[in-house]
C-alpha cells in the first residue's frame, strides 16, 4: 500500500522523497504515472470549473443586468460588470408588480403541492410497486398515457370543473391542478425507489415482529427519504415555474403568482423592460435555490442510509 | 441498517409533512377568494384587462381607472394586467368558460377571430355619435367585422425612421419636414451617402419580416390578398413585390443595409444604432421612448417621416378595447369606455406607450402638450397615413403568415431564393391556407 513507500507519498515529489537506495530507478518509473494522474485530475478540475462557468454564466448575467441601468442595457459590447450599479430595478419590480406578494402566493402553493404530490405519490407508489395486479399495470399505463395530453386541449374542461366546484380564482384550486400535473411522473418516479428497497428488508422485519404500518414507518420510509426529497423537489420546482394555468385560473391581481407577475415586464414580439424583469428573476430564484439547499442534504445523506449491506 | 434516533427523527417528520399539507390546502382553500362574481346590490363591477406594460403607459392606465372610480361610486373598475404574450389563450379560456372580463385590451388584428366567435359585444349601439366622429371611419373599419363594432381602435402604431442626426450632418443629409418625408428613391439614396467603411446607412431588423413588408406594401398599393366574387386569394403582382426587393437592393446591391441586423427585433439593432454602426433604423414610432430612455448622454437622433412610395399609406393595426358579449353590464362597460378614451385621457395613454392616438382631437392635444418635440409631430402627422390593409380581414391570414410568408421572407432576404421565387411560395401558400 501507498502508506508503507514514503517517497511515493502525495507529499513528496518523485526521487526527492526518503526512499531505500536503489529505488530512485522504480520510484522515477511510478511517478510517471503519478504525474499524469495529476495532470488528468487537473484537467477534470478544469473542465469542471468550465462546466460550473457554463451553468453559473445565465444566472450571473442575470445578477449584472439586474444592477445596470437603461443606458448600460444597450451597449453594442457590454459589460459583465455594472458600470454605474443601481437598485432602481429592484424598486420598480417590487412597486410595480408586488413581487413579494407575488412571492408569498408561489411559496404557499409550491410547497402545498410539492407536500400534497408526495402524501398521495408515497402510498401509490408502494402499492404500485409491491402488489402486482392487472389493475396497478394498468393504472400505471393510464398514468402514462395520460402525460400525453397537451394541457391547452385540457386547460377549458378543467376551468369549467373548477369553477363549478367554486375553486376557480384560488389557491387550492392552482393546488389541485398541480398535484394532478405532478402526479403520474412522482408515481413513476417513487415507484422505482421502491423497487429499489429490497424485499428482504420487508420480511426480515416481518420475521422480528414487525406488522405492516411498523415496517413501513421504520423501514421503508427512512430508505425511501431521498425518493421522496427527489418527488417534492420536482412537485415544488414544477409549481414554481408553472405559468400558463396560474395565469387562466387566477384573475384577482393579489393571488398572483410569480411567473405570472413576472410575465408582466415581457411586451410585444419579444421587447421586455429588461431591467425589472432581471432583477425579479433574480429574486425569483432565490427561495427555490434555498428549497434546493434545505432538500439536497437529505437526498444525499438518505441515499448514504444503506440498505442490507454489512 | 438506520439506527433507532434516525428512524424516529424520518417517521416524526413524514408525519409532519402530511399534517402541514393538509393544514396548508386548508388554509389556501380558505384564503382563496371564491370567484368574485358578486352580482348582489351595490356597485356594478368591471374587470378591466389591460395589455399596458410600459412604465409610463401603465401609470396612465393605473391612474385613469383610479380617477373613474373616484368619480364613480357606482360603477367600479377592478385593473387587471395580462401581457401580450399569452393574451389569446388567456382570452380563449376565459371566453369558452364564461368567465371573461368585462373590457378587454387587444389589437384589430387579433379581435376579429373572436367577433366572429360571438364573443365579444357590437358596440355602436352603446357609444355616443360624439365620440364616435372622433376617430376616423378608416380607422374603425379595422375593429368593424360583418357590420358589427367590436372593438374601439385607440392607439395606432406608424412606421417611421429613426435617424443618428450627427451622421446625417456629417454625411450632408437633411432631416425632412414632419408632413414631407423621403420618397422610397431619395431613403435608398441617402442611405448610400450615410454607407462607409464598417458603418451602414440602415438596419432593417427583420427577425419577423412579414408585418412590416406587407404594412410598408400599401406604399406602392401593394395589397397582397385579393377578394372576387367571396373567393380571397393571394397575388403577388409588381406593387407587392416593390418593397421586398427594394430592401433585398440595399442588402446585397447597395450594400447600404446592414446584413446582420436580418435576424434581429427592432430592440436589437438599439446597441449599434447607439454606436454609430447603422446612421437609420426603420421602425416603429413607439422606439421613440428606448431613445429617450436608452441613448447614451449626447446622442442626437432625429425622427423621419413615414417613406413614400406612390403613397405613404400604411396598414393600421391599433390597438383596441373592447366589451366582453357576456358581461352583465355592457351599457356600464361602454359609459367607462367613452371616458377612457375621451381626448385628454387618449393623449396620456398614447403618451404613455409612445403611440398615436386615434383620436384627432387627442392627436391635437398630444403635439400641443409635448410641443412637436422627441417626435411626436412627426407621429401625429402619420396618423393620416394609416389605414386598414387587406391583410387584416383575412381569416388565414396568421397562419399564411406563419407556414409561408415568413420563412419565404426570410429565405429571400438571406438571399436563398429569387423574388420570383418568393412570390410563387406566397401564392402557393395561399393556396393552401384559403381553400
Amino acid at each position: 500500500m501507498a502508506r508503507n513507500t514514503t517517497s511515493t507519498g502525495p507529499t513528496t515529489g518523485p526521487g526527492t522523497g526518503p526512499g531505500k537506495p536503489g529505488t530512485a530507478t522504480a520510484g522515477a518509473g511510478r511517478a510517471k504515472p503519478r504525474r499524469r494522474r495529476r495532470v488528468g485530475r487537473g484537467l477534470q478540475y478544469l473542465a469542471l470549473s468550465g462546466y460550473l462557468v457554463f451553468l453559473a454564466f445565465p444566472l450571473v448575467w442575470l445578477l449584472s443586468t439586474s444592477f445596470k441601468p437603461p443606458r448600460e442595457l444597450v451597449q453594442l459590447h457590454p459589460t459583465l460588470i455594472p458600470e454605474s450599479p443601481t437598485l432602481s430595478n429592484f424598486v420598480q419590480a417590487f412597486t410595480e408588480q408586488e413581487l413579494g406578494r407575488a412571492a408569498w402566493n408561489s411559496i404557499q402553493v409550491s410547497l402545498a403541492s410539492a407536500l400534497l404530490t408526495v402524501l398521495i405519490a408515497t402510498p401509490a407508489s408502494y402499492a404500485l410497486a409491491r402488489f402486482k395486479t392487472r389493475l396497478g399495470t394498468v393504472a400505471l399505463g393510464w398514468v402514462l398515457l395520460s402525460q400525453l395530453f397537451p394541457f391547452v386541449l385540457l386547460i377549458i374542461p378543467i376551468f369549467l370543473v373548477l369553477r363549478q366546484a367554486g375553486l376557480a380564482n384560488t389557491h387550492a384550486g392552482l393546488v389541485l391542478i398541480y398535484v394532478v400535473w405532478a402526479l403520474p411522473f412522482a408515481l413513476w418516479m417513487l415507484q422505482g425507489f421502491v423497487r429499489n428497497i429490497p424485499r428482504e428488508l420487508e420480511e426480515a422485519a416481518s420475521v422480528d415482529g414487525a406488522n405492516r404500518l411498523q415496517t413501513l414507518r421504520r423501514v421503508i420510509f427512512p430508505l425511501l427519504t431521498p425518493g421522496l426529497v427527489a418527488t417534492a423537489l420536482f412537485a415544488f420546482i414544477s409549481a414554481w415555474n408553472e405559468f400558463f394555468f396560474a395565469l387562466v385560473l387566477i384573475k384577482t391581481p393579489e393571488l398572483a403568482t410569480l411567473p405570472v407577475a413576472l410575465a408582466r415586464f415581457v411586451g410585444i414580439e419579444g421587447t421586455a423592460r429588461l431591467g425589472p424583469l432581471a432583477a425579479g428573476s433574480l429574486l425569483a430564484t432565490i427561495p427555490s435555490l434555498v428549497f434546493f439547499a434545505v432538500m439536497q442534504r437529505r437526498l444525499a445523506s438518505g441515499s448514504l442510509a444503506g440498505a442490507v449491506k454489512g | 441498517m438506520l439506527d433507532r434516533v434516525s428512524r424516529r427523527r424520518v417517521s416524526r417528520r413524514v408525519v409532519a409533512a402530511a399534517l402541514a399539507g393538509v393544514v396548508g390546502l386548508g388554509a389556501l382553500a380558505a384564503c382563496g377568494g371564491g370567484s368574485g362574481d358578486d352580482e348582489g346590490s351595490g356597485p356594478v363591477k368591471l374587470r378591466f384587462l389591460s395589455l399596458a406594460w410600459q412604465k409610463e403607459s401603465l401609470q396612465a392606465n393605473k391612474d385613469l381607472v383610479a380617477k373613474w372610480n373616484a368619480e364613480h361610486p357606482d360603477i367600479q373598475v377592478e385593473y387587471v394586467q395580462g401581457d401580450w404574450n399569452s393574451v389569446h389563450d388567456q382570452l380563449l379560456t376565459a371566453f369558452e368558460g364564461g368567465d371573461a372580463p368585462d373590457i378587454v385590451h387587444y389589437e384589430a388584428a387579433s379581435i376579429g377571430e373572436f367577433s366572429k366567435q360571438g364573443y365579444l359585444a357590437d358596440l355602436s349601439g352603446l357609444l355616443s355619435d360624439g365620440f364616435k366622429g372622433q376617430i376616423d371611419k378608416g380607422i374603425w373599419d379595422t375593429a368593424t367585422f360583418d357590420g358589427k363594432v367590436t372593438g374601439v381602435p385607440f392607439l395606432l402604431e406608424s412606421q417611421v425612421v429613426i435617424a443618428n442626426k450627427k451622421l446625417l450632418d456629417a454625411a450632408g443629409v437633411a432631416v425632412p419636414p414632419a408632413d414631407g418625408g423621403w420618397t422610397w428613391d431619395e431613403f435608398q439614396a441617402n442611405a448610400q451617402k450615410l454607407t462607409g467603411p464598417g458603418k451602414y446607412g440602415v438596419a432593417w431588423a427583420l427577425k419577423s419580416p412579414t408585418n412590416r413588408v406587407l404594412n410598408l406594401a400599401l406604399n406602392f398599393d401593394g395589397k397582397y390578398f385579393y377578394t372576387d366574387g367571396g373567393k380571397t386569394e393571394v397575388r403577388i403582382g409588381d406593387a407587392e413585390k416593390e418593397v421586398p426587393r427594394r430592401i433585398h437592393d440595399m442588402l446585397y446591391t447597395s450594400k447600404t443595409a446592414s446584413p446582420e441586423a436580418l435576424g434581429m427585433s427592432g430592440a436589437d439593432t438599439l446597441p449599434g444604432f447607439f454606436a454609430g454602426k447603422y446612421a437609420m433604423i426603420p421602425g416603429s414610432v413607439s422606439l421613440r421612448q428606448q431613445m429617450v430612455e436608452q441613448a447614451p448622454a449626447g446622442f442626437e437622433w432625429v425622427t423621419i417621416p413615414p417613406v413614400k412610395g406612390v403613397s405613404t399609406n400604411q396598414a393600421a393595426n391599433p390597438q383596441t378595447l373592447s366589451v366582453a358579449a357576456d358581461s352583465a353590464h355592457q351599457k356600464q362597460a361602454a359609459q367607462f369606455l367613452e371616458y377612457f378614451l375621451n381626448p385628454t385621457n387618449m393623449a396620456a395613454l398614447a403618451k404613455g406607450d409612445w403611440l398615436v392616438p386615434t383620436g384627432k382631437q387627442a392627436n391635437e392635444e398630444l403635439v400641443k402638450t409635448t410641443g412637436g418635440k422627441q417626435g411626436w409631430d412627426v407621429a401625429a402627422d402619420s396618423a393620416k397615413d394609416l389605414t386598414v390593409a387587406p391583410f387584416q380581414m383575412v381569416d388565414g391570414y396568421p397562419e399564411w403568415k406563419l407556414k409561408y410568408a415568413t420563412p419565404a421572407l426570410q429565405q429571400y432576404f438571406a438571399n436563398k431564393i429569387t423574388l420570383d421565387q418568393l412570390g410563387t411560395q406566397l401564392v402557393d401558400g395561399g393556396k393552401q391556407v384559403l381553400r
